[in-house]
């Protein structure tokens, strides 16, 4: 037996689960023209910005119209890639059945083109949650974010890698898709990627063509200045977005798993590996909004298909199930979320820190003995 | 000079396109005014009247990108309602000629009808409405027949009426008679418009029956050979163009297949026609991943596999062209039922009604 399965009794994880569907199918019934007027209101404000921005940097040789040109294009970029973007590809508005909100037709301000992303994370990201060797989340296949991960002197460089992912993070969530370390490993070919590299070329063009090249020409004389209000809203983005997206699995006390550990999971086991494998963010409603609700990485991963405003409102009940049948709910303020996983990173640069895996069956750090995190 | 600014105009759509991808310039000019938009088709209500108990007619200018339409086609309209997106078919009633652009539609309140209710309440001026392009094959040819009998039954006028409509603007030389069934008086739309039509053109003869009054009508009861003897005598050499409740249709297709006639009569089908599958042949599970429900395939379209298993899947016209029962297919192979073929991309879009699973399929709503 390992861990996973030891924590509840069997009864319990399936009277668990069961809990959990309810909280589901309550919030399913509820859904109607409030979800769609939010999201609604999402799309406007940040259209809004977005044009008000574009409009600001045509005054860019004034240092405030810059500045606050740049911030909008910012937030911008962060709504539509976070609470509209993520949200929307998910399917929590498909019900709707509205095509500009359909996970299958958005596409979003970012270099990665939706077709490839929605693959690589709705399915394999969200199905194969914090399992190591199947989630490519675990560390973008280029970090050392597990201590289970061999140690090799290429992850001395960690600290380096994870600021560059974070500087280029539309670039890496772009050729995260390409499963380039796989290529490497010789487990896929480049005539695999082939359709998926025609796509991040096609999408990526398009993105530069506005923000690098279009939007400065349009600008005359003011060309540099665009062009680096642009890259700099770009950079806000990516910095933002990938501080959020860290701290939602990488935290200290946060869990992965091995695949023996997940065969054959019922509903109830992979809504437990869910809650083990996430971490939330505490913050008030603006920032919940700005982190596309990612903040409640918890209520997300249970129910990735819920619209996002949805999961401040369930969070207290999630919680409340979570103490009920003594589990870890993990959560904290941004900073103390931040700082544990740029600790994660910094230590597990360092061969002496880690377990490496044995062959055949290891006891499982998931084991009851183990204290529920304090919450 | 009038060559170039076509060419002009386009360059700078193309450039705003480059300037606003990834959404488009649908997506911004919509939050101006969701009329403004280039590519989607919409419409705004610019009249509503309610002309008998349970009936609203709209006069609709549709957005830019409309191309017209055929006397006889359909149109999908959408609503929004409890933030759902629901499309139903509606004929346009007016002439295919009419001036203006605009066009009509009459939209029967069903008891049971959540978009026809939707419509007949709240339907206003000023409202905006989804449009789809006109669709359907229930057409005259453009070379109009001379001899054109239209049998219509309550909300089924629109489409023959639209024919009516623009046989009078075409001025057309030969014989027309309008047919049409109502309860009574009081439920026959557009009867004061269609008695001026019949005073005004020589050649047309409206003739309305009265089916639960029992008098009163130029003609009383269900349809019947001797109604076909009364409302046009001739109705052997002439186009038939038919649209109503099923009973109805279904007698005056008896009607014309005994008379060894079914080649002259061209019927509007809101009734599924018989789609052709083999539940002998059935094999794999469907899974509906949103409820967990899992059943064995039976071979039958899956809108009718869903309702076998006790769920309700949103559904209109369960033949195919509506699209209310569009799911997205998460994993295996449907057969289309109308096409005949066989698609098993991942993640498509697929009408419930006329797609048979072959083998296992999970479905994601």
């Amino acid at each position: 037996m390992t861990g996973l399965q030891d924590r509840l009794t069997p009864e319990q994880v399936e009277e668990f689960g069961r809990e959990l569907d309810d909280v589901r199918r309550r919030i399913v019934a509820d859904l109607g023209a409030e979800d769609v007027r939010y999201i609604h209101n999402v799309i406007k404000a940040q259209r809004g910005l977005e044009v008000l921005g574009r409009g600001l940097l045509f005054a860019g040789f004034f240092p405030p119209a810059w500045l606050a040109g740049v911030g909008a294009l910012s937030l911008s970029k962060i709504l539509d890639n976070m609470e509209i973007g993520h949200n929307v590809m998910h399917g929590q508005y498909d019900w709707t059945r509205d095509p500009a909100l359909s996970s299958q037709r958005f596409e979003w301000d970012i270099v990665a083109p939706a077709e490839n992303w929605r693959h690589s994370h709705n399915y394999i990201h969200h199905t194969f949650t914090n399992i190591l060797d199947k989630d490519r989340d675990i560390g973008y296949g280029v970090l050392r974010m597990d201590p289970t991960q061999r140690w090799h002197p290429y992850y001395l460089g960690n600290p380096v890698y994870a600021a560059l992912i974070a500087v280029f993070f539309q670039w890496a969530v772009m050729l995260h898709d390409l499963e380039f370390d796989r290529i490497v490993k010789g487990e896929r070919t480049f005539a695999d990627a082939k359709g998926v590299v025609a796509k991040m070329v096609r999408k990526a063009s398009r993105q530069v063509g506005k923000d690098y090249v279009l939007f400065p020409l349009l600008t005359g004389p003011l060309a540099p200045l665009t062009l680096a209000g642009n890259a700099t809203a770009n950079l806000v983005r990516n910095l933002w977005a990938f501080g959020i997206i860290f701290c939602g699995h990488f935290p200290a006390e946060v869990a992965s798993f091995t695949e023996e550990e997940t065969e054959n999971e019922s509903r109830g086991q992979w809504y437990l590996r869910q809650i083990l494998g996430s971490a939330n963010i505490t913050g008030g409603s603006l920032f919940h909004v700005m982190s596309g609700n990612l903040s409640h990485q918890i209520e997300h991963h249970l129910f990735p298909d819920i619209p996002a405003r949805r999961y401040p409102q369930i969070a207290g009940e999630v919680r409340a199930i979570c103490e009920k049948y003594g589990l870890p709910y993990n959560t904290g303020g941004l900073t103390r979320q931040l700082a544990s996983v740029a600790g994660k990173i910094v230590r597990l640069a360092l061969p002496w820190v880690g377990e490496p895996r044995e062959p055949g069956p290891r006891p499982s750090r998931l084991g009851v003995e183990n204290q529920p995190a304090a919450a | 000079m009038t060559s170039l600014l076509p060419r002009r105009a386009r360059r700078l759509v193309s450039l705003a396109e480059a300037l606003l991808t990834p959404h488009g310039v649908d997506r911004y000019l919509e939050l101006v005014n969701p009329m403004l938009v280039r590519r989607e088709i919409r419409g705004v209500v610019t009249d509503a009247r309610r002309q008998t108990a349970d009936t609203v007619t709209l006069t609709i200018r549709p957005s830019r990108a409309w191309r017209g339409f055929r006397a006889g086609q359909y149109v999908r309209v959408s609503v929004d309602i409890d933030g759902v997106r629901r499309t139903r078919c509606y004929s346009p009633a007016c002439s295919q000629h009419r001036a203006d652009g605009r066009f009509e539609l009459t939209v029967k309140a069903d008891p049971h009808g959540l978009v026809s209710r939707h419509l007949y309440r709240t339907a206003d001026r000023g409202t905006v409405l989804g449009l789809s392009l006109p669709d359907g094959g229930f057409t005259m040819p453009d070379r109009r027949p001379d001899r054109v009998l239209l049998i219509s039954g309550g909300s089924g006028i629109t489409p023959v009426l639209s024919m009516l409509r623009t046989l009078v603007d075409e001025e057309h030389g030969g014989e027309v008679t309008f047919l049409h069934y109502a309860d009574g008086a009081d439920d026959v739309l557009y009867r004061e418009e269609l008695a001026e039509l019949a005073r005004r053109h020589r050649g047309l003869r409206v003739v309305t029956a009265y089916t639960a009054t029992g008098d009163g009508g130029d003609l009383n009861g269900f349809f019947s050979a001797a109604h076909l003897a009364t409302a046009a005598p001739w109705y052997r050499d002439a186009q038939t163009y038919l649209c109503g409740p099923k009973p109805l249709m279904d007698s005056v297709r008896d009607r014309y297949d005994a008379d060894g006639l079914s080649e002259r009569l061209h019927t509007e089908e809101f009734t599924p026609p018989a789609l052709t599958f083999d539940a002998a042949d059935a094999k794999g599970r469907i899974r509906f991943a949103h409820s967990g429900t899992e059943f064995p395939n039976s071979g039958k379209p899956l809108l009718e596999q869903a309702e076998d298993a006790g769920l309700s899947p949103e559904h209109g016209c369960r033949m195919g062209i509506c699209f209310s029962c569009t799911k997205v297919k998460t994993a295996g192979q449907v057969r289309n039922a109308k096409s005949g073929d066989v698609s098993g991309e991942e993640n498509e879009e697929i009408q419930l009604c006329i797609s048979v699973p072959v083998g296992d399929v999970e479905i994601a709503g």
